[in-house]
């Protein structure tokens, strides 16, 4: 996949000290190309960050309408396996080579936060938990879509078993890769959310995120973490390493 | 040139207030869509090109996605002002209806001639034909959107448009169609510009002799 940063545009010396995050600056700095928008006159459009605060506004508005459009009993259409795309694509915010190698025996999943019993857990011992699979499509935020097959545990049931807080608002992914994402209580707690051990009939392999990953049917890929190593709850926003750039945080599907 | 009579005359309303705001909001919500709709489509492209980065809003693909589910806002509750007010008012009905196949062909026979007679404030078949054509694009195009952008909430209506990745390109189709409408109407615009100050004034100009015997 292409990486769609470009942040040759943005000049370090360029940020004023009251900017606090550089993701409304994203939005917009390269954005003001178009003559057309020249229709905003009376604005100072070399300064974009009074139109990156309407966008970003209009993003948080956005989250709230998907969470109401969010129907927790409504399932993603799955596929026949004759459907599978194959090869499924790779795809992160690096080569295929760059992916992390992850070292099964010693691997410990850590909990933290709102969650009552925080023990690390090993691959075996979530292998052990009740397994289902599922082939669903995964839409990318760029647009393309593949279709696929994972199994693993169900995310409810995991999240049940190790009493984590499931009246709080967020459930945060640490991941090998360095990526992090969140995901709302209400589509973690969804029958079709997966901790992803299995790809087709085998173990995740490196490029789809070994161990294990988060399968989400009902929202985009980039909201699928990798690699996961630390799973926490919270209610404090934990944001993602794209929507800290300006991708949509809900973007359910 | 014009004489007392008719430039006593109090000037002729065109277009209503509401036809004028909805129309400049609609292009403005317009060219944001498409601008950044072409950035989003460069991300992934459906056909084997992409657009001229120049002609595309937002810089990359999470700056167009912002300003794409940002003006949709505008673009749709927009277009429900100018829908409810244009059934409401029997704007659409007076402006666009009567309309007959023969008529269409007829008007469009004469336009190709450059027969074709343009008064303001009144539209032949074929201006009428087009003028629908994009209302019904502009419905497509937002229910295609709406598809692609819920595909598991709003499923049947995905599956309506024959699945997420067909939906996309009925996307593409309806906002290829719009283009080619604007295209059409923006050269129509610079062939007679008399048409252009009605729509930020509302009134005519005094008509002139060529007008006036219609």
């Amino acid at each position: 996949m292409t990486l769609p940063l470009h942040p040759k545009r943005v000049r370090m010396t360029e940020i004023e000290p009251e900017i606090k995050s550089i993701e409304r600056r994203m939005f917009l700095r390269q954005g003001l190309s178009l003559g057309a928008l020249t229709m905003l006159s009376g604005c100072n459009l070399a300064d974009g960050d009074a139109v990156d605060r309407v966008l970003f506004a209009m993003s948080k508005w956005n989250d709230r309408v998907q969470a109401a459009l969010f129907n927790p009993a409504r399932l993603a259409p799955t596929y026949p396996e004759s459907a599978i795309t194959d090869p499924f694509p790779f795809n992160a915010f690096y080569q295929e080579k760059d992916a992390p190698i992850v070292d099964g025996a010693s691997y410990r999943l850590q909990l933290s936060g709102m969650i009552a019993n925080k023990k690390p857990w090993t691959i075996a011992e979530l292998r052990a938990l009740p397994q289902e699979t599922q082939v669903t499509r995964h839409i990318c935020v760029e647009g393309w879509s593949a279709i696929g097959k994972w199994g693993g545990v169900p995310f409810r049931t995991f999240l049940e078993r190790i009493g984590a807080d499931t009246a709080a608002k967020y459930v945060g992914f640490k991941c090998a890769d360095k990526y992090y994402s969140s995901i709302d209580m209400a589509t973690a707690l969804h029958p079709q959310t997966l901790l992803a051990l299995d790809y087709g009939d085998d173990a995740l392999p490196t490029k789809y995120g070994y161990p294990m990953k988060l399968r989400v049917p009902t929202k985009l890929g980039f909201k699928n973490p990798k690699h996961i190593a630390e799973i926490y709850v919270t209610n404090d926003y934990p944001g993602g390493y794209w929507e800290d750039q300006g991708y949509n945080w809900f973007s359910g599907s | 040139m014009t004489d007392t009579r008719i430039a006593n005359e109090p000037p002729r309303s065109i277009h209503t207030l509401v036809v004028r705001l909805t129309h400049w909001i609609n292009a403005f919500a317009m060219v944001c869509m498409i601008g950044s709709g072409w950035q989003i489509y460069n991300a992934s492209p459906i056909f084997s090109f992409k657009f001229p980065p120049e002609l595309t809003l937002g810089g990359w693909l999470g700056g167009a996605l912002a300003w794409h589910f940002a003006a949709m806002w505008l673009l749709v509750l927009n277009g429900i002002v100018y829908l409810a007010y244009g059934i409401a008012s029997g704007h659409l009905r007076k402006s666009f209806l009567p309309l007959s196949l023969r008529v269409i062909l007829q008007d469009a026979a004469a336009a190709l001639a450059f027969r074709l007679m343009h008064s303001l404030g009144r539209y032949n078949a074929v201006q009428k034909s087009l003028y629908i054509g994009v209302l019904l694009l502009g419905v497509l195009v937002v229910l295609s959107g709406l598809s692609i952008w819920k595909p598991v909430q709003l499923q049947l209506l995905t599956a309506l448009f024959g699945g997420y990745d067909f939906a996309r390109v009925v996307h593409f189709a309806a906002m290829t169609g719009i283009v080619l409408f604007i295209i059409v109407h923006l050269t129509l615009v610079a062939l007679v510009p008399t048409t252009l100050l009605p729509m930020i004034t509302g009134r005519a100009p005094a008509p002139r002799r060529e007008e006036s015997h219609k």
